[in-house]
């Protein structure tokens, strides 16, 4: 018996080049930034040592709270949404017809433009006066097209552009993922009778497993990095209608330049971050790495 | 508030941050001889003008020869607030005066220039005065104009105006308010006000504030004073605001305009809109946005209105006096450093510069000069309205250290949208 060759798995040292970058640009800010959140800083001369002062002014903001429901808030709706878009279309878009890939490619567009792009174009059109909120107003019950400039309805207006800049990418992740079903468990399930929404519900579905835990993670822990959108389109105004989580650390450490406090609030996103994706990967088992084949 | 507020402004800001960072890595040039870093924004029209007269300088074979680095406007606050204490620190640096300058100031970072000006009368007599002030920090000098004053003015649609019934800009608040009711019956919009963006909204409170109480009471509020925010000339004011917001000055839904993305102008401009409340910047915006629309004498201007039984002079004015040159305390060319800007800010070529491209220079004397350059009416109009201010008031927004600022500018915003009470403004920035 031939020996086999050992296993291609890498040893350590291919992974230096990343494991270095990672901790140059990601890990080393990161340990700053929590040193940081004991600090008082203005920018100016050197931070000075507080102890917990900006844990415990963290504690008393009444602007937190806010903040954190309304990244909560978006990253439920925007997920909730995106996800009875993006996975019908994923599936709809993985058909082979010419049709459905002339569509398909313009509704990837959104994903070539970068987020400044897609800030400017919608506020250009939620401009009540001569964009295009003037005229859908109405239709939607806002006879003044008052999007943006209204507390009650700016979140979900941001939403929306969340929403319509993201859903593209998601889409293609489902697309790519429903081509990878194997065909013949749709030609069985057609003998045995399955019409096309047992099929989707009983085979397409339970296949997209994964590709749904995937797209889940990033859509609801991107939630929590929602911010050039936001900032450009209201600057978490009208009032503080729309300061989402990011929004208040960037306002707090570069707009009023208290770095300590800002830092403290980047912390606590970290935190927020890391325990939600544990979650959701705990919740849906995807830890075990089952495999939606087995047996095939 | 700067000149510099373009479209983009706000999507440059985005990439601010990564942008300081990698700035704050480069060193200083390597150069031939010992220079000084002279830190500008960069501004397509201005820094040219910057070139020429460091350019005539660095001629004259100083032992110190000047160079200029020009920086976009939102990365370069950030630039200057890591670099200024540290070993990078520029010789001559830009700045907004107030309260963006009493930062560093008070930190130790800033020259006092008070002797060097007592020194050299002529040069510090040749600025005008209220704009001159904005460098003045408890009572020393700490920086020198270096660009054009920029009031904030009442703009106008002459034809809305016209077509409503109203024969002339408002003089006094009764006009004002009359002027509203009869816009508002005309089918327009009386005030075009970009209150998605609050600093637009800021302009209001800044001169109500100004012809209500006069420019003490914003003093006492920039100097920290206990209780400042109480004074009832703030209350009253707020309630103008909110009385304006009642009567449909602003239209209803002004909260999604945008001033960056030109919603505002175009309101003015298109003739939907009968005035607007702007920086002095505003002309040239809609010299380039829509310029029929002022070549064709449509845009109106005049002072902010009197409020009657205020204690203000309806002489005075708001918005940011200047650019200033300053000089940064870890120089070690301070003596050139103020050389430099003896000898370039109020040379003939620099003045003549700045009028070329539509400023309008903080230097005394200039009447002659502007009436025979382009624009004249409007720049004669606003040389005029800064000679003879008896106090010039800085933007609350750049005044106010930043996170009162920020504070201050959320809660403003709240009152427009009738989100809280001129009471509850009060009460949240007296805490």
């Amino acid at each position: 018996m031939a020996r086999e060759p050992r296993s291609g798995r890498p040893g350590l040292v291919w992974a230096v080049p990343a494991l270095v970058y990672f901790a140059a640009l990601a890990l080393f800010p990161m340990i700053l930034v929590v040193g940081l959140s004991f600090c008082s800083w203005n920018g100016l001369g050197d931070p000075q040592w507080i102890g917990l002062g900006n844990w415990r002014k963290l504690a008393s903001d009444p602007q937190l709270g806010s903040s954190l429901w309304l990244s909560l808030e978006t990253g439920v709706v925007t997920w909730l949404v995106q996800t009875a878009i993006c996975l019908p279309l994923g599936v709809w878009s993985a058909g082979r017809q010419r049709s459905r890939a002339v569509v398909s490619t313009m509704f990837f567009v959104p994903l070539l433009m970068s987020s400044a792009a897609i800030a400017l174009v919608f506020s250009a059109l939620l401009d009540p006066n001569f964009g295009l909120a003037g005229l859908l107003g109405p239709w939607l019950g806002v006879d003044d097209g008052n999007f943006i400039g209204s507390p009650g309805l700016a979140i979900w207006a941001v939403m929306f552009v969340i929403t319509w800049q993201f859903v593209p990418f998601h889409t293609l992740l489902y697309q790519a993922a429903t081509r990878q079903i194997p065909v013949v468990l749709y030609e069985a399930a057609t003998l045995d009778g399955a019409g096309r929404w047992r099929q989707f519900f009983s085979i397409t579905v339970p296949q997209l497993r994964n590709s749904i835990v995937t797209s889940s993670v990033l859509m609801l822990v991107g939630s929590l990095t929602y911010f050039d959108i936001v900032l450009l389109l209201t600057s978490g105004g009208p009032g503080t209608a729309t300061r989402t989580l990011p929004l208040h650390m960037y306002l707090t450490g570069f707009s009023s330049f208290d770095m300590g406090l800002g830092s403290a609030l980047a912390t606590l996103l970290l935190i927020a971050g890391t325990a939600l994706s544990l979650l959701v990967v705990r919740v849906t088992g995807f830890r075990r790495m089952a495999s939606v084949r087995e047996g095939l | 508030m700067t000149r510099t507020r373009s479209t983009l402004r706000t999507a440059v800001a985005v990439a601010a941050s990564a942008l300081a960072l990698a700035l704050a890595a480069c060193g200083s040039p390597a150069d031939a001889g010992p220079s000084m870093q002279v830190w500008v924004l960069q501004d397509k029209a201005l820094n040219p003008v910057q070139q020429k007269v460091t350019d005539t300088y660095n001629a004259g074979k100083p032992s110190v020869r000047a160079a200029v680095q020009p920086f976009a406007n939102d990365p370069y606050k950030q630039k200057l607030q890591t670099a200024i204490g540290s070993p990078n620190a520029p010789d001559v640096f830009l700045n907004w005066g107030g309260g963006n300058l009493n930062t560093y100031v008070k930190a130790g970072n800033v020259t006092d220039l008070t002797a060097a000006l007592d020194a050299n009368p002529a040069f510090k007599n040749s600025f005008l005065p209220s704009v001159l002030d904005g460098g003045k920090i408890n009572g020393r000098y700490y920086g020198v104009p270096m660009a054009g004053v920029q009031p904030v003015i009442l703009f106008f649609n002459k034809d809305v105006l016209a077509k409503a019934g109203v024969t002339a800009p408002p003089a006094t608040w009764a006009a004002m308010l009359a002027a509203i009711d009869r816009l508002k019956a005309a089918g327009v919009i009386p005030i075009a006000l970009a209150g998605s963006q609050a600093w637009t909204e800021l302009m209001w409170l800044e001169y109500l504030l100004e012809r209500v109480g006069g420019p003490q009471v914003f003093a006492d509020i920039e100097a920290g004073k206990p209780g400042a925010w109480s004074h009832p000339a703030v209350l009253t004011a707020l309630t103008m605001i909110r009385d304006l917001v009642d009567r449909g000055a602003f239209g209803t839904s002004f909260g999604s305009v945008g001033q960056d993305s030109g919603g505002a102008d175009a309101l003015l401009a298109k003739g939907k809109a009968g005035m607007l409340l702007m920086g002095s910047w505003e002309y040239a915006g809609q010299l380039s946005t829509a310029p029929e629309f002022v070549q064709n004498g449509r845009l109106g201007w005049a002072p902010f209105p009197a409020v009657e039984g205020g204690k203000g002079d309806a002489k005075a004015v708001v918005g940011n006096p200047s650019n200033f040159f300053s000089v940064s305390a870890k120089s070690a060319h301070g003596p050139h450093a103020i050389s430099y800007i003896e000898k370039t800010v109020t040379s003939p070529d620099y003045v003549s510069g700045l009028i070329k491209i539509g400023q309008v220079p903080a230097v005394a004397g200039l009447s002659a000069q502007l009436a025979s350059g382009p624009n004249a009416s409007y720049t004669t109009f606003v040389y005029d309205m800064v000679k003879d201010a008896p106090s010039f008031t800085q933007s609350w927004d750049q005044a106010l250290d930043p996170a009162t600022a920020q504070k201050m500018l959320t809660n403003l915003q709240q009152v427009f949208n009738k989100q809280i009470s001129p009471q509850q403004f009060v009460t949240a920035m007296g805490t």
